[in-house]
């Protein structure tokens, strides 16, 4: 268990799923969650090479949990943001429908 | 433990499931965490994916329809297409990541509390990263009720 290709294993089954939920899902809340899990196997992939790749010169061990905190912030900012998006449309389209958001279009 | 719920995140037809089922996802990432011996980013992780974006999540899903009628689900070539993209995807990044490269790997070292390192780094190296980070948090706050505020007549 303790060796970095499972743990690469593991985070491109979750990079993988997040991406066929963008893809196959029409509700916009559920292309959310699949961008949450697209995020969340980056960060492990971060930390997981940060523990295990020998370190560069001048590089700090921690350094890749850094990226992963920084990414759990952007994270929890992008979820309010589009939360708060979805929120408007319905109030306005009473949907929320990716395929019937047709609006912009030129 | 980690990766099966996620499939149910992917493939389940009811949404309420699936924002369940990335609970147990985020805390089985939460243990991997743990087991890469990032033991502050596991707390972090239970602390604001489980206490703060699922929950989020869950307002989102109950906000805009009802509680147990099935989600929207997209046509068959969408979901095909979205199946072969995600294979591809996975085999791609096994396959480079996990296989072609030999990584020039450490030997394990012991597991001591993460906290104070983190510390030092965030307000020494990563200064300007936290600082832009907290001005970020500023924005999305102010800009998410003005987004999701009722307009003044």
């Amino acid at each position: 268990m303790n060796q970095l290709p499972s743990y690469l294993l593991i985070s491109s089954i979750l990079a993988a799923l997040g991406v066929i939920t963008i893809v196959g899902r029409r509700n916009a809340v559920a292309i959310l969650m699949g961008i949450e899990l697209l995020l969340n196997a980056a960060a492990l992939n971060f930390v997981a090479f940060g523990r295990f790749v020998k370190h560069q010169l001048g590089a700090h061990p921690l350094d890749g949990q850094i990226f992963a905190i920084f990414i759990i912030v952007l994270a929890a900012a992008e979820a309010v943001i589009i939360l708060a998006v979805i929120i408007a449309i319905y109030r306005q389209m009473a949907s929320i429908d990716s395929d019937q958001l047709r609006q912009m279009k030129g | 433990m980690t990766v099966i719920p996620a499939f149910v995140v992917a493939f389940s037809r009811n949404l309420v499931y699936a924002a369940f089922a990335l609970l147990f996802t985020f805390c089985g990432i939460a243990g991997l965490y743990g087991f890469l011996a990032a033991d502050f980013l596991a707390i972090l992780q239970i602390l604001i994916y489980v206490g703060g974006i699922l929950v989020l999540l869950l307002f989102g899903v109950l906000f805009t329809q009802k509680v147990y009628s099935p989600s929207v689900r997209a046509g068959l070539g969408t979901s095909i297409s979205g199946m072969v993209l995600g294979g591809i995807l996975f085999c791609l990044l096994f396959l480079v990541l996990g296989i072609g490269f030999h990584w020039n790997t450490v030997e394990e070292h012991s597991a001591e509390p993460t906290i104070h390192g983190l510390g030092e780094l965030l307000l020494s190296r990563h200064l300007l990263p936290f600082e832009v980070a907290s001005v970020l948090l500023l924005i999305v706050l102010i800009g998410a009720v003005a987004v999701a505020r009722k307009e003044l007549e």
